[in-house]
């Protein structure tokens, strides 16, 4: 092999390699991406039942209603919408009523959205950064849900439905 | 008055930086030999005064100094003292002190040993290192001063983010930042040799060992991290493609694809250009890392706090850097001479190829990363890229790498010959087929990906141990012949034949954990049992328990397997009354490679308990092959090879006079 066949086999490959790496990227990203709402967005948009999307907002007071098996049910509103959200898991540790939450799932048919995993990922604040931003571009947002901290506080605990 | 001591040796530091950034350049311009010199002492010196700021901090927190911002806010009189000294990194204003004292820990190991680099290489690497130290110590300085004091004085603390109340914040934090900053030292030699015009094999020799060493720390500090995450979380996943580990991903990757151009480098003095490209590369992605977590662009149990000015101040020493040194890059690049080229079926083919496919594989890491955060920016909708995107293109980018990973090392220099490779691994070919047909009929009906998965891992790893076998004729030549002849093979090819094996056995853990994984999550009252995998779970009673600083609710479960008691397991739950937080307290039971994982939810009014259990079949193999890379890792950079350094007669007679 020539100086110039060895350069072309080298630079061939990288693009080959290249391009088939670029092709998975744009695929996954059409695919299996998760967009962010909040229930007056989910009512806005309608969004087809079975799109996975993450839903976030505050746990409407005196919604959350245990069942049987772990069961759960409770409602996120974002002050102008609610959304009932069905889940069967462990909630975690960090999840209050009045309380911003994160669920992601999908919904269903009769317009209840199943979740498969409750984040409760914030400060001690009780906020998601996401729940917080959607609230204050709606207007909704009330000074005493974020106070300013110094130190934040995360846990991130996810339930998987097998 | 230690605070002020602390802040003051942080100042000092920071002037000693200043004259390290500039005197050893110019020095190195003049040819003055004294005025180089300076480097060697300034990061000595800078050395001690960072150490002695540090100090302080730990003093502080460990006598509980609460008119001090820092202690108030994330310590308490009454928390265990090991907490007490790992709480000093586990907030902001410390952690990135301690990356400092790393960074000066690292400056000071190259001034102490580099008296056989080339004196004004040794000068301007040193002054580079001094650039990043003093654009940090600003940072410090005038965005997150560790030694504020506080006007009045309160009694008590606000103590340490219980989820960090554990020893992982004692390992994971350091391990980490030895790794991210441990790449300074390649990317300051990468630079040096930017301005100096000047490349070759000795350079690549000089720098592989401080990446070599980098890496093994980030290695030992990621798997640390995914270990913590498992057991503290509280359910059983160990890596979850949050953007925080992805940044410690790709420069994982980037200094993985570092490692092995430095040795085409060093071996065959070709791929020059790339590796400064990739040594610029590596510590770009750590500065990264260091932004997406210290910025607070990312809401993640990393960001400690989020402030506007500091993202903005991280942002600019990102640019700075980044910019400043692929800019030096693209104007000094054309001016390094090209190295000699190779076959494309070689061993420096093969490494090529391996740079490829890690650096791809990197990139799209990068990209499942700042996508969202991009996007944001253009368009405000908020998305999440997670576990699913980098399934379908990080995974199918490792397949063909992993395939390669054995004919590598069985290639020969310059021109190999692949058919030959191919037959010397037929072996390791037959063991993996026999993997895949043994576990597809013991799985029959399951996935078929996971026996294929795990026959790559065999293959991999059976590659790795049929290079050893060549290389000591191992039944090929009489038994003593090839015990001698292991004794004489280089650690670099011990180091190689480990931790390639060691990423096989981390695939065949995270193949076997993910498909194979089995739970149970339900409600139990005393007295119930649960059954999982083939083990029953009889839980006993509920307790109430006081900790030092925490009440914990604690579970008592019996483990027992066909009718035989095995063990006992205490899950608990933990409430930490200063920040009204709760933590679960996983409970483990390991079984070879395997684990039994309990975690806690909460009572409900019947007196029942939520209860989460996991078999985990391997799980404990996921961490082990990176510890096994890490020691392949080390018993490369004990090759005397390394050691020794380019060998120069003068240094040689100094060796001599010193030992007598």
């Amino acid at each position: 092999m020539t100086r110039k066949q060895r350069r072309l086999v080298m630079i061939g490959g990288s693009l080959a390699v290249l391009a088939v790496a670029a092709a998975l990227v744009l695929n996954a990203l059409r695919d299996s991406i998760v967009f962010f709402s909040t229930p007056s967005m989910v009512a806005e948009k309608h969004i087809a039942a079975g799109k996975r999307f993450r839903l976030g907002g505050l746990v409407q007071p005196g919604s959350l209603k245990r069942g049987d098996n772990l069961a759960v049910t409770f409602e996120v509103a974002d002050g102008s919408a609610a959304l009932p959200v069905a889940y069967k898991g462990i909630l975690p540790d960090l999840f209050r009523e009045g309380q911003g939450v994160v669920a992601e799932g999908a919904l269903d048919q009769s317009g209840v959205f199943r979740a498969d995993t409750v984040l409760a990922k914030h400060d001690e604040t009780y906020m998601p950064k996401e729940v917080a931003d959607a609230l204050k571009k709606q207007g909704h947002w009330k000074d005493d849900y974020g106070k300013p901290s110094a130190s934040a506080e995360t846990q991130q605990v996810k339930g998987v439905m097998r | 008055m230690i605070a002020e001591a602390g802040h003051y040796a942080l100042v000092l530091a920071l002037g000693l930086a200043l004259i390290q950034s500039v005197v050893p350049m110019l020095g190195a311009r003049w040819g003055d030999v004294a005025l180089m010199n300076v480097a060697r002492s300034t990061a000595l010196a800078q050395l001690l005064f960072v150490g002695a700021s540090f100090t302080a901090l730990v003093m502080l927190h460990v006598t509980s100094d609460f008119s001090v911002v820092n202690v108030f806010e994330n310590s308490h009189s009454m928390k265990p003292l090991i907490y007490k000294i790992t709480g000093v990194w586990g907030n902001h204003e410390g952690s990135m002190l301690l990356w400092v004292s790393i960074l000066a820990l690292f400056g000071g190991l190259v001034a102490a040993f580099g008296n056989n680099l080339p004196l004004t290489l040794r000068a301007h690497v040193l002054a580079v290192q001094a650039w990043i130290a003093s654009a940090f110590y600003f940072f410090i300085l005038l965005t997150s001063n560790p030694f504020l004091r506080i006007a009045n004085p309160p009694i008590e603390g606000r103590d340490l983010n219980p989820v960090l109340q554990d020893v992982g914040l004692a390992v994971h934090p350091p391990m980490l930042y030895l790794g991210y900053v441990g790449f300074s030292i390649s990317f300051s030699f990468a630079v040096a040799a930017l301005i100096e015009g000047r490349i070759d094999a000795a350079w690549a020799r000089w720098v592989r060992p401080w990446t070599l060493l980098a890496w093994i720390f980030l290695t030992l500090g990621i798997a640390m991290g995914s270990y913590w995450a498992y057991y503290e979380l509280g359910w059983g996943g160990w890596w979850f493609w949050d953007p925080v580990e992805n940044a410690s991903l790709m420069p994982w990757l980037a200094g993985t694809a570092l490692l092995h151009s430095a040795v085409v480098m060093e071996k065959r003095n070709a791929l020059r250009v790339w590796t400064i490209l990739l040594s610029i590369l590596t510590f770009s992605l750590s500065l990264l890392g260091t932004f997406l977590v210290r910025s607070g662009v990312l809401t993640s149990v990393h960001a400690f706090a989020t402030d506007p000015a500091r993202g903005v101040f991280i942002l600019l020493i990102l640019c700075l850097f980044i910019g400043g040194s692929l800019s030096l890059y693209a104007a000094r690049a054309t001016s390094l001479k090209q190295g000699g080229l190779f076959a494309p079926i070689s061993r420096e083919g093969a490494l090529v190829l391996n740079n490829l496919f890690l650096t791809t594989a990197c990139a799209t890491v990068f990209i499942g990363t700042l996508y969202p955060l991009a996007l944001e920016v253009l368009t405000g909708d908020k998305i999440s890229v997670g576990a699913p995107f980098f399934n379908l293109t990080f995974a199918p980018l490792f397949v063909p790498l992993m395939i390669a990973v054995p004919f590598g090392p069985s290639l020969a220099w310059k021109r190999g010959d692949l058919l030959g490779a191919a037959q010397r691994l037929t072996a390791a070919g037959i063991l993996a087929l026999i993997a895949i047909a043994v576990l597809w009929a013991w799985t029959r009906g399951g996935s078929s990906f996971a026996p294929l998965a795990i026959g790559l891992a065999v293959f991999v790893v059976a590659g790795a141990l049929t290079d050893l076998a060549e290389r000591i004729g191992l039944f090929r030549l009489p038994f003593g012949t090839s015990v001698q002849r292991a004794r004489g093979l280089p650690r670099a090819a011990w180091g190689t034949a480990f931790a390639h094996a060691g990423v096989g056995i981390a695939l065949i853990g995270i193949v076997c954990e993910t498909t194979w994984n089995s739970e149970y999550i339900g409600t139990l009252k005393p007295g119930d049992i649960a059954k999982v995998a083939g083990y029953e779970l009889k839980l006993d009673d509920i307790g109430q328990r006081q900790g030092p600083n925490f009440r914990e609710m604690v579970a008592r479960f019996t483990v027992g397997r066909d009718g035989n008691t095995l063990s006992v397991m205490t899950p608990s739950k933990r409430n930490f009354t200063t920040r009204g937080a709760s933590t679960t307290e996983a409970a483990l039971l390991t079984r070879g490679a395997s684990q039994l994982y309990i975690s806690l939810g909460d009572i409900a009014a019947d007196g029942g308990i939520a209860v989460r259990i996991y078999h985990k079949p391997m799980v404990l193999l996921i961490w082990f092959g990176p510890v096994l890379m890490a020691f392949g890792g080390l018993l490369s950079l004990s090759d005397r090879r390394l050691r020794v350094g380019a060998p120069k007669p003068a240094k040689a007679a100094r060796a001599l006079q010193a030992a007598e």
